[in-house]
């Protein structure tokens, strides 16, 4: 099936004004008549939650922190993008648009990614009047700071805080309409099934963690605004309790699920210490301005310092190798995140990783202290050394750190069309649980501009056009649908808790993670990617067979969660091969090792494969079907990129 | 490192509760202290015996979800979230005792699991500027000095996970009240609602049950953001300027 | 409810109450220490007893004496208030409580609060109300009569177990005082990079050189007119 993106047309820059002319509007009277769900409470969720209640609209907003601040937007480091251009320095929208269409790898739609562009002017403004503390000038104005992927300065930033900050600005937005009674919060309580009526999302099943009542809520319309999916991998810088889950019972009523495949690997975290390893600390790429990857030039080196026989100090200069510096010199160590990472795995492959593990590279702060001081580097990067130093024990100042790529965003997830809505009507994805506007590799800063975009002035205007068309009749829970997925989560619940095996929820998410890593992490191949789809198969059938989850629902219980939640994860895993299969170029986060140039850089096959791929559901154990969305590009020439 | 940990549990809010002491054994010094209870908790459940359940999210201290009370400080001996605290903080053969945040406001949920919506309905009841999406200035229209900025900044780094209240002797939450008082009267963008926001967060804070503060500075000094008794100062100033100034009689 | 009874039932505003009351004694005791300060001058208590006739029969100094009284009965009414608040807010204590980096005073300020209670009340009992019903003797300067306070004092403090008293008293007073002088300020938001370290400082000299003069007063008389 060729699948309708709905973009308006028209020349680029008016699309988004026109569309927004062009959609039914709610009379304000009757918006209170309509009920909208929101499930999840990071940057996108609160954005929609708060700005539909001040439309009028009667919100619900679930998450499964115990407060919506905890949602894992909190954690961003670095920044926000916005085509401002208050540094005069020649920021445009249209330039945004380009260098978000081009770091995605030309897999992105343009028209999303326009309108990305487009509102990212208003975000900052929306944010600043919410009372976000900003980093500003000595003048009081408000500063910027470069990020990769970009040859201007549009990125606005507090500390290394500016998702805590966000996210605390769009709670704060949100807690405003819970004290206006228009939005009504349940924390502790996770999304466990959608309701479709004649095709239409009209409600959620959800269970309370802590008393474990399995409930039903009705609404005119449901938001999925429930992030990303790389706790697959087991280990990622994402949060514990980051999952798939609500996503995943969309994409198993009718929800197609795009591009499963693109996961961004961040080239900068602290690396594994050992097997009791639980996530994946990140250390903010701006590090990398200053420091200097290396690895030693031998494998006996290498071997020396894993056995802690010799210190990196020790390491004569001719014996290093600055393998991003010898292999990329105009870019050098500030190639962009899946150049570095897929690098930093080569040299670690080759047997010259650094740490006990053999899974680390150096980066390295020596020659740069030498030349700026230790307290220049102290202020530019303290916060984070200290960071590295509390979790490693070990001095960056003296030694030098240690990191290696670990799991970071997913730039698939739901597919939606232009309006963000999903292949099911009535059913919304927003943020990162949408797959919709990084294309193959997400920029720096740009996921907190998604998240809100999407929040705060694209999904407010599209969600009119849709409730208008349905009408405003009340809805309840009444109708058998209801009913029926109720009884489905309960049964899962139930097969779940009597299945009382002998190995832990843990043990079968390890496995997974490991094959997810080992098989479809920096680099693919057919082989690996066909054996790692049985092993999955395997895997699953033991989780279902020997799975020991403790306790009953009628509790708090973690053990439950997190089993309903890795027995997503092992779906969602096997479609991940499976797209990875179909696709089989390199672009952006996925790589694979059939489709490289000569000197072993990634290689786009634009002529098959400039498509997004949207799974459908076909029932349990049922190959997905592969449904295309062409991507059409009339405003940017595709080009091959190059850091050499 | 072999350790013993005598550990709250508690199986539900109206179970009396009570300490349980585990012996642990193979715990690195590179482990995060959640990661030696993920430790305890593989084993518990492989004894069929139900895990210690403690909150917890993000494991990179910012989210603030992780609470617990070690060895009689929140978050353990270290100015530090309990996600960030390393078990090379420790000793082999240390007796480690654990337990839930203690306020009357954070009724415990299970084991080490506290219920921390107070907070929530602290910042509900005025910890925001009341603007719509859309309709606001430009964002350069109001410039900021970057002093006031940084130190808006500062108060609003505040993660609310509550170890402020564990650690007051009085279970009062004046220093979490206060940082969200204080960033949002430093800035232009909070002045309009400043003696209401005020009034209501104070009002709110009491009706949940938090103690008062006797200014013995033991927030501060356990705060894993460093959220700075300054705060409560401003916040008292704010308070009283509103009640006299403020036309709610 | 009024704003203002309002205000004054809000933690905040009762910790307002605290502090005003805490400095309006604080005040108090400057005086206090300053007037007896005549007993060191040894002249047989002539300047002492006219200071203290001049204390309890010149209008203003009876108004501030009111005023002191309120705000020591203030004082304790709202510290019991808040304390009780302040128990209530924790009812179940931790299993073990590693005292954080706070002192100890700052921690223990209703124990010492009670202490210095009862030991007002005693010296009270002991001078005060001597002073205003009490059969003194009398004595007569210039042809004016005096009630002869000296002397009632200087007996009072032959007594060693009496000095001891009031030497421990002083050292809780001290101890009371060296957290509520800068947390009074913090109370009332004064607060301020600049003048808080100053605040800290006085508070600091404060604490130690009053509760010394008053200690050094029962300890000069023992050893000087026994």
């Amino acid at each position: 099936m060729i699948l309708d993106s709905k973009s308006p047309i028209g020349p680029l820059a008016e699309k988004w004004t026109k569309h927004k002319f062009n959609s039914k509007l709610v009379n304000p009277a009757n918006k209170r008549k309509y009920e909208v769900i929101v499930v999840g409470t990071g940057l996108a969720g609160a954005s929609a939650a708060a700005s539909l209640a001040e439309l009028g609209y009667k919100v619900k907003a679930f998450c499964f922190q115990d407060s919506p601040r905890r949602a894992h937007s909190i954690a961003a480091q670095g920044g926000i993008n916005a085509a401002k251009n208050y540094q005069n320095d020649g920021d445009s929208v249209f330039r945004l648009f380009y260098d978000t269409i081009k770091g995605g790898d030309y897999r992105s739609r343009e028209s999303n990614v326009y309108r990305l562009a487009e509102v990212s002017v208003n975000i900052i403004d929306q944010c600043v009047a919410q009372g976000v503390p900003f980093a500003r000038e000595y003048g009081g104005l408000l500063a910027n700071r470069s990020f990769g992927g970009a040859q201007v300065s549009r990125t606005f930033y507090a500390r290394g805080q500016t998702g805590q900050q966000l996210l605390l600005g769009a709670y704060s937005a949100l807690s405003r309409q819970v004290a206006n009674g228009k939005v009504k919060l349940y924390p502790r309580t996770e999304m466990m099934d959608v309701v479709t009526i004649d095709g239409h999302a009209r409600g959620i099943v959800t269970r309370n963690l802590i008393t474990g009542k399995i409930e039903t809520h009705a609404a005119h319309a449901v938001l999925l605004c429930t992030g990303g999916y790389g706790n697959v991998f087991f280990l990622s810088t994402n949060a514990m309790g980051s999952n798939v889950t609500a996503a995943w019972r969309a994409h198993k009523k009718g929800a197609y699920f795009a591009n499963p495949c693109y996961t961004q690997i961040h080239p900068t975290c602290i690396p594994v210490s050992g097997d009791h390893q639980s996530k994946l600390t990140l250390m903010s790429e701006s590090l990398r301005n200053d420091g200097r990857v290396w690895v030693p030039k031998t494998v006996e080196l290498a071997q020396k310092l894993r056995k802690g026989e010799i210190k990196p100090r020790d390491i004569k200069e001719e014996d290093r190798d600055y393998y991003l510096e010898r292999k990329y010199p105009s870019f050098g160590n500030l190639v962009p995140r899946d150049v570095a990472s897929r690098n930093a795995k080569d040299v670690c492959d080759e047997g010259r990783g650094v740490n006990e593990t053999g899974q680390a590279v150096f980066l390295d702060f020596r020659d740069a202290i030498n030349r700026d001081s230790e307290d220049a580097i102290r202020a530019r990067y303290g916060n984070l050394f200290d960071m590295y130093q509390q979790i490693t024990g070990e001095n960056p100042y003296q030694t030098p750190m240690k990191i290696y790529p670990a799991v970071h965003y997913t730039m698939g997830g739901l597919w939606v069309d232009y309006n963000l809505s999903t292949t099911v009507p009535g059913l919304y994805s927003l943020g990162e649980a949408n797959f919709s506007d990084h294309g193959a590799n997400r920029l720096g800063a740009s996921a907190l501009m998604q998240g809100l975009a999407d929040g705060y002035f694209v999904v407010p205007y599209t969600i009119g056009d849709y409730l208008a068309q349905i009408g405003p009749a009340p809805v309840d829970t009444n109708h058998p649908e209801f009913a029926k997925a109720e009884k489905g989560v309960k049964d899962a619940i139930q097969k779940l808790l009597s299945i009382n095996g002998a190995k832990t929820v843990d043990h079968f998410h390890k496995a997974l993670g490991h094959i997810m890593w080992e098989y479809c992490g920096m680099a693919r191949n057919a082989e690996g990617l066909t054996k790692a789809k049985g092993m999955i198969q395997e895997l699953r059938k033991e989780f279902w067979k020997d799975v020991k989850v403790l306790g009953a629902n009628e509790e708090l219980n973690q053990t439950l969660e997190k089993a309903s939640r890795v027995a997503d994860f092992l779906e969602l895993g096997e479609l991940m091969i499976d797209d990875a299969l179909n696709r089989n170029e390199s672009c952006g986060g996925h790589f694979r090792t059939e489709s490289q140039t000569p000197e072993g850089e990634a290689l786009r096959d634009d002529e098959n494969y400039a498509y997004v791929a949207a799974w459908a559901f076909k029932g349990e154990n049922t190959p997905e079907e592969l449904n295309k969305e062409p991507l059409v590009f009339e405003n940017v020439k595709l080009t091959q990129r190059s850091y050499k | 490192m072999k350790l013993t940990l005598k550990i709250w549990r508690q199986k539900n809010a109206s179970d009396k509760g009570a300490f349980v002491t585990y012996p642990i054994d193979g715990i690195s010094t590179d482990m995060s202290f959640l990661e030696m209870m993920d430790v305890l908790n593989e084993e518990l459940a492989v004894k069929g015996e139900d895990p210690v359940h403690f909150d917890h999210d993000c494991r990179e201290g910012i989210c603030g979800m992780c609470s617990l009370y070690i060895n009689g400080h929140p978050h353990g001996p270290k100015q530090t979230t309990t996600c960030q605290l390393h078990m090379r903080s420790f000793s082999d053969g240390d007796t480690i005792t654990i337990e839930p945040w203690r306020a009357a406001a954070f009724p415990v949920v299970k084991d080490l699991v506290v219920d921390r919506g107070s907070f929530d309905r602290i910042i509900q009841a005025g910890g925001y500027v009341s603007v719509n999406t859309g309709g606001v200035p430009d964002a350069n229209e109001i410039p900021i000095p970057k002093r006031i900025a940084d130190e808006a900044f500062d108060s609003a780094t505040c993660i609310g996970c509550g170890a402020c209240v564990a650690a007051c002797k009085n279970a009062s939450a004046m220093l979490f009240t206060s940082a969200k008082i204080s960033q949002l009267a430093m800035l232009p963008q909070g002045q309009v609602e400043r003696m209401s926001r005020a009034e209501k967060m104070v009002a709110q804070m009491d009706a949940e049950g938090f103690g008062a503060c006797t200014n013995t500075g033991a927030c501060e000094a356990e705060c894993p953001k460093g959220i700075s008794l300054t705060n409560i100062a401003r916040m008292n100033r704010e308070y009283f300027s509103a009640s006299v100034k403020s036309e709610n009689v | 409810m009024s704003w203002v009874t309002k205000t004054l039932s809000s933690t905040i505003g009762r910790k307002l109450i605290m502090a005003l009351t805490g400095l309006f004694l604080i005040l108090f005791l400057t005086g206090h220490v300053s007037g007896n300060l005549l007993l060191f001058k040894g002249d047989g208590g002539e300047a002492f007893n006219i200071y203290a006739k001049f204390m309890t029969t010149n209008p203003a100094v009876k108004l501030l004496s009111y005023l002191t009284y309120i705000s020591i009965i203030g004082h304790v009414i709202f510290s019991i208030w808040l304390s009780k608040r302040n128990k209530s807010a924790r009812p179940i204590g931790y299993g073990v409580s590693t005292p954080p980096s706070t002192t100890v005073s700052s921690r223990n300020m209703g124990i010492l609060g009670t202490i210095i209670l009862i030991f007002i009340v005693v010296h009270m009992q002991s001078f005060w109300a001597q002073m205003h019903w009490g059969d003194l003797p009398v004595v007569t300067y210039d042809g004016e009569q005096y009630k002869d306070l000296f002397s009632i004092v200087t007996f009072a403090f032959q007594n060693e177990l009496m000095v001891i008293g009031y030497v421990v008293a002083m050292v809780f007073l001290a101890f009371h005082l060296s957290h509520g002088f800068a947390s009074a300020f913090q109370t009332l938001g004064l607060n301020h990079a600049k003048y808080s370290p100053a605040i800290s400082v006085i508070g600091k000299i404060y604490c130690i050189l009053v509760p010394i003069l008053f200690a050094s007063m029962p300890v000069y008389i023992y050893f000087t007119q026994s």
